[in-house]
């Protein structure tokens, strides 16, 4: 079952670089909107449980692949179908050239199945190829319409890659030395006592962090969120940085335990990645940019919440991780919106906007409110949770720092939504039209989702316990 | 046995430190674009012979030899994505200086 | 053993050498002589497999790769060129006293040491009962060739069409 989920997108990207060039970019299209759909709906049956097994054996010993579909990986795939679907849907509308929307399709569909491996490995080594196989997706996608700026974005992220590449095979190295190979089972025995495997384990880890995009290695997200165009930055900023660097880190480190020097660096890293973010988002002009430092933030929040170890922790770590991922694709979305009608970023340039373009006034402030974790969004339980893990372990002081900058969280949103949709409209901008329909369609239904979950909250927890 | 192969490892740990400063300075000091790629090739060829040494050490040198067959395919493309990002540098800004690329700044 | 330590020193020189020469000619050929040495070491370590692909694949084709990307991209005028390798002298003059001090501090450090090995079944035998066992890699790899084809195409065709 497991292997299905690599093959069948790998037999659509096949099938769509077989077709003939006139028609491409539609059908494409739907493929893509059809996968990602899909992959949604299976891993949220997974979830909840109602997922009958089915046999397929025969194919699975023949493949000889060793994947693994468990409760975490489905929360990944499920989040990875939602923020792909706006992707798509968001870079139809806004890519102008049929042949530029195809590149993009390709990618994001390879970019699917590089996440869908990344979610269901059992080794370290095979965990890198696919966030490796990811990254150069990542760099393709980031240089679609060759700008001037996407070139410097695209190279600080390869160089950083690079080097997070240099530390991950290390790790490896080091791992064949004292563990003997590097799958989860032979590394779970080795572990306990072995101090080269667990050094091994930590280089991994700052690999990982870089990837994610924590301090001190951030340095790279907010020049490649930026300079992508926005419906890759829809996608990366939702899936890719945090299915690389988040999510692995989830996987990897349960296995060493986060106690002792491991706990207080995961805690530092977490803690300065939020106040860093929080802090330097308060001064952009440029929509993009201030989001990337928003996500730098929030990802500074989960680090936070996966170092106190327990299992509330794990919870509300991986529950942010999903908010996250639905409120900042939504908030691209609507940059994505804003920029086709309005032509430019720059939020000093914008205003009154709420007027014109009601819609996507509503769903930002609806995202926004979230990452600033107002109730009843969703975004308020995951900080609470947050909150409540960091305060119930003991570290007083870095619960402390989580809600104050929660705070500052509010008032860079406070900020992007009166400059851009408040106020005066400037001149130049009179006539604007609501966004199309494509466009809202995803907005929309990541808002209902960042809505419904608030609402529903005590349900899902039942879920998310398991 | 084990002290002749303790000092092999640590002369193969010297190199690979050694190369991976060679790198890593380059990468960091160097104005020229190429070169950067150049540092970028030296710190995966310092960690290609980390993991072969590794290897050859445990005993594992199957294993070994499959990452680093994966890793030089990894690289390979790398580099190629690589030429490709600097070319669309060189077509846009006409240079190849890195000065070029502080853009993005805040 | 003293063959493999000559093999070691002269890696890292080439690679001094690739590092800091002023053309970026002689820097792709630095790197080519780099990945030819560590192939020698490879195979002086039992993993001729690697050897060969290091070899093929490093310095072959990316150098192929580096040369054309350098001859694509024009030279600097001769006067820019002279300031330039100026200041380039100035910059990495302090990399091998950086080098030296390195080298000093681990032969310093060295203790004879024993390494934590864990003993295991050795897997042996053959190679390709390894890729028994590592499939899924093979299939990471396919996916990033195609990343790198879908790149090629993507990056290399517009410069054609644009004329820049």
């Amino acid at each position: 079952m497991s292997y299905l989920l690599i093959l069948i997108p790998f037999l659509a990207l096949v099938i769509a670089n077989l077709l003939p060039k006139s028609k491409r970019a539609e059908i494409v299209f739907w493929m893509g909107l059809v996968l990602f759909v899909a992959q949604a709906k299976i891993s949220a049956l997974y979830l909840f449980g109602l997922l009958p097994s089915t046999g397929l054996q025969g194919i699975e010993s023949i493949l000889g692949f060793h994947l693994v579909l468990d409760n975490l990986a489905a929360v990944l795939l499920f989040t990875l179908g939602l923020t792909g679907m706006a992707a798509v849907l968001v870079g139809r509308f806004t890519i102008k050239r049929g042949d530029d929307r195809f590149n993009f399709l390709n990618l994001l569909l390879l970019s699917l199945i590089g996440i869908n491996g990344i979610s269901m490995v059992k080794d370290l080594f095979t965990l890198y190829i696919f966030i490796e196989a990811v990254a150069l997706a990542s760099f393709i996608l980031i240089m679609l319409y060759r700008d001037k700026a996407s070139f410097e974005g695209a190279l600080k992220y390869l160089i950083l890659s690079v080097i997070a590449t240099a530390l991950m095979l290390s790790a490896v190295g080091l791992l064949l030395l004292s563990a003997g190979g590097t799958s989860f089972a032979e590394l779970k025995m080795v572990l306990p006592g072995n101090w080269l495997a667990r050094l091994g384990i930590v280089i991994y880890l700052c690999g990982l962090f870089i990837k994610a995009g924590l301090t001190p290695f951030h340095g790279w997200v907010p020049d490649a969120y930026a300079a992508a165009p926005t419906a890759v930055s829809v996608f990366l900023a939702g899936i890719v940085t945090k299915a690389s660097g988040i999510f692995t880190l989830i996987r990897v480190l349960p296995l060493i335990g986060s106690q002792g020097a491991v706990q207080e660096v995961l805690l530092i890293v977490g803690t300065l990645s939020i106040l860093v973010g929080a802090l330097l988002a308060l001064g952009q002009k440029d929509m993009k940019r201030m989001l990337a430092y928003s996500s730098i933030s929030q990802m500074g929040y989960i680090v936070a919440a996966l170092a106190v170890g327990t299992k509330l922790g794990v919870l509300a770590a991986l529950f942010h991780f999903f908010n996250h991922a639905v409120f900042k694709s939504q908030l691209f979305a609507n940059a994505a919106a804003v920029e086709e009608q309005v032509g430019t970023v720059d939020m000093d340039k914008m205003g009154g906007l709420a007027q014109k373009m009601p819609v996507t006034g509503i769903t930002s402030a609806i995202a926004s409110l979230s990452t600033a974790g107002i109730p009843p969004l969703s975004g308020f339980w995951s900080k609470l949770l947050i909150i409540l893990a960091l305060w119930l372990s003991g570290h007083y002081f870095y619960a402390v720092i989580a809600v104050l900058a929660s705070v500052l969280t509010l008032g860079y949103f406070l900020y992007f939504q009166r400059s851009v949709f408040f106020g005066r409209v400037p001149e130049g901008l009179k006539d604007i039209k609501e966004a199309g329909l494509g466009l809202l369609l995803p907005v929309v239904a990541l808002s209902a989702v960042t809505v419904g979950v608030g609402l529903l909250f005590p349900f899902f927890y039942k879920v998310l316990l398991r | 046995m084990g002290i002749e192969l303790g000092l092999m490892f640590w002369l193969f740990l010297g190199t690979f430190v050694l190369l991976l400063i060679e790198g890593l300075y380059c990468l960091l000091v160097t104005y020229n674009l190429m070169r950067v790629l150049i540092g970028i090739e030296m710190i995966i060829k310092a960690v290609t012979l980390f993991v072969i040494a590794c290897g050859y050490v445990s005993g594992q040198t199957a294993l070994a030899q499959s990452f680093v067959i994966t890793v030089i395919v990894i690289e390979v493309v790398v580099v190629v994505v690589a030429a490709g990002i600097i070319l669309g540098f060189f077509t846009e800004y006409d240079s190849l200086n890195v000065r070029n690329a502080r853009n993005l700044r805040g | 053993m003293t063959i493999m330590i000559g093999l070691l020193i002269l890696t890292v020189l080439a690679g001094l050498w690739a590092t800091m020469t002023a053309l970026l000619l002689r820097a792709a050929i630095g790197l080519a002589l780099v990945s030819a040495l560590l192939s020698i070491i490879m195979y002086r370590m039992n993993a001729p497999l690697a050897a060969v692909f290091e070899l093929s694949v490093c310095a072959g084709l990316i150098s192929v790769v580096f040369i054309s990307t350098i001859s694509l991209t024009h030279r600097l005028p001769l006067q820019e060129f002279k300031v330039r390798r100026q200041s380039r002298i100035t910059r990495f003059r302090y990399l091998p006293l950086v080098l030296v001090l390195a080298a000093l501090g681990l032969y310093i450090m060295y203790r004879p040491f024993h390494i934590p090995l864990v003993p295991k079944e050795m897997v042996n035998d053959v190679r390709l009962v390894l890729w028994e066992t590592r499939r899924i890699d093979l299939f990471g790899q396919i996916l990033v060739l195609l990343a790198g084809v879908f790149g090629v195409l993507m990056l290399f065709k517009a410069r054609s069409k644009d004329g820049n």
